[in-house]
């Protein structure tokens, strides 16, 4: 199972073991990861699951969709790194990941 | 009245708002007593993928649940399933239950949600003519959604027209009857309907206006026709009613807490009782943006009251307060919606209604009151930024497209 390592706003660290198939988002919900509120549940309609990609990471996790970019556009301090994290499907290939939440959704 | 120092806490309804009020008033910092009464067999699980991608076959089941049985343990959240309430007994402070027993409370917060209407009709015991509501319903009505069956769907709101576009995309043939003049009547305007309207006629699906159900006929108990008023008998294998909802209200009002098409609650999700709150779509509410009162059928104010509730409870500052807004996926589209139209004295299209992309403004009195937005977010977000705010925005401008949404909105700003 891929781990995936969340990272506070200010800096706490939390490696959660993910399941293939599920999304970033779905992971970090289950494991009551402060910081992603995924209002939506995964439907991207709601732009409360934006975190920031380890720069290592941004290749594999791939660029996001129109529909994607567009709700991001809107998102509070977005950066370069910025995705939504419903839109990242966990596989063996994004083992080790590192994604930051941001302080606040809204 | 405080009540920060709540030892027992019951949440009656395990839905979206019973689990946000939940979650939020752990995170919140209670640590008393929490009792969950769910009537499902189900922990609290995503509504809106049933009519949508769970319903399509491409979401497992596990996938719907907010959390794992284990955070209910971790988190010492009793979860009593498949179990009712009988009644609020509020003088004594005690949640009866309906298979005997009771629980004590310091707090309660209902979170009861809504039923479907049923169809007031002959012929609506039938078998193989379903509601649309929670799990069970998908698991009856999913082994009938075999390629070439013959769906009727009563009602062209947002559940009966998700639920079309999936059974035809899984190859059955469908039609839609609406009692009304058009499409999403009571939720959207005419734009939008013909819109609606026109994808399905274009995906094979039989949409009839104005047409009203007689009956349902059917055979040895089982369906076999929908029966038009006009006399006219259409083959049917299975019938799926979405004609609207009715609040669950009837705990509340036997308590004697005011209720109006809804439980009446105040900016902080309480009843007329201060250990009493409600959330969700059993509640009408302040509508903070729109100075009247409503009730919401959304997951956005399932997580809202949820959480004010949660927060009132602990005498925590209320979160800050959203504009509302739902969504609904059919086909390739997606429409998200931002604010309540109602009342509205214009409405303007901007985009190409042709290239499926586009959105309806809604306007009263100048101001930004609402957005249908199709294949659209930066007009979503954008407008509910505006809508918050206040903000009056020019037609001319909301129709031009060369200007965009992020400057539309940082000029109001």
């Amino acid at each position: 199972m891929p781990t995936i390592t969340y990272i506070d706003h200010d800096g706490t660290e939390r490696p959660i073991e993910a399941k293939n198939g599920e999304t970033v988002m779905e992971t970090a919900i289950k494991n009551s990861v402060p910081g992603i509120d995924a209002d939506c549940g995964g439907a991207c309609a709601c732009a409360t699951c934006h975190v920031y990609v380890d720069e290592a990471f941004m290749d594999k996790v791939g660029q996001p969709e129109d529909m994607e970019q567009s709700m991001l556009d809107f998102a509070e301090n977005v950066q370069a790194n910025s995705r939504l994290s419903c839109q990242i499907q966990i596989s063996d290939d994004l083992d080790g990941l590192r994604v930051t939440t941001p302080e606040s959704q809204h | 009245m405080d009540l920060s120092a709540a030892k027992k806490i019951v949440v009656i309804g395990g839905g979206q708002a019973g689990a946000q009020a939940v979650q939020s008033l752990r995170q919140f910092g209670y640590e008393g007593e929490i009792t969950l009464v769910g009537d499902e067999a189900a922990l609290p699980y995503q509504r809106p993928p049933l009519s949508k991608a769970y319903m399509k076959g491409e979401l497992a089941e596990d996938r719907l649940y907010f959390k794992p049985a284990a955070w209910y343990e971790d988190n010492k959240v009793e979860t009593l399933l498949s179990q009712r309430v009988e009644k609020i007994d509020r003088a004594n402070r005690k949640v009866l239950l309906q298979h005997g027993g009771h629980l004590d409370y310091d707090a309660v917060i209902i979170a009861t949600g809504s039923r479907p209407r049923p169809l007031p009709i002959e012929g609506a015991d039938l078998e193989n003519v379903f509601e649309l509501r929670g799990l069970s319903d998908v698991e009856h009505i999913q082994p009938k959604m075999i390629p070439g069956h013959r769906l009727v769907i009563v009602g062209a709101g947002y559940i009966g027209l998700e639920a079309a576009a999936v059974a035809r995309q899984l190859g059955l043939e469908v039609t839609v009857l609406e009692m009304e003049q058009r499409a999403l009547a009571r939720v959207t305007s005419p734009v939008i309907s013909s819109f609606y309207e026109a994808l399905h006629m274009e995906h094979g699906v039989d949409v009839r206006c104005g047409a009203r159900l007689g009956s349902l006929k059917g055979k040895d108990g089982k369906l076999t026709h929908a029966v038009l008023a006009s006399g006219e008998e259409i083959e049917a294998d299975m019938v799926l009613a979405g004609i609207g909802i009715i609040p669950n209200v009837e705990l509340a009002q036997a308590a004697g807490l005011p209720c109006k098409n809804g439980i009446i609650v105040d900016e902080d999700a309480r009843t007329s009782d201060p250990r009493i709150f409600a959330a969700g779509d059993c509640t009408v509410r302040p509508l903070a943006h729109y100075a009247r009162t409503g009730r919401l059928e959304s997951v956005h104010n399932a997580i809202e009251q949820g959480k004010l509730a949660a927060a009132a409870i602990m005498g925590k500052p209320r979160p800050a307060l959203d504009c509302p807004w739902f969504w609904s996926d059919q086909y390739d589209i997606k429409l998200q919606i931002a604010g309540l139209s109602q009342g509205h004295d214009e409405v303007v299209v901007r985009g190409d209604i042709e290239a499926k992309k586009f959105a309806a403004f809604y306007k009263k009195n100048g101001r930004l009151i609402a957005v249908d937005a199709i294949n659209s977010p930066p007009e979503f977000i954008a407008s509910k930024r505006l809508i918050m705010s206040g903000a009056s925005v020019a037609s001319e401008t909301l129709k031009d497209t060369s200007i965009s949404m992020k400057e539309i909105a940082a000029a109001a700003a």
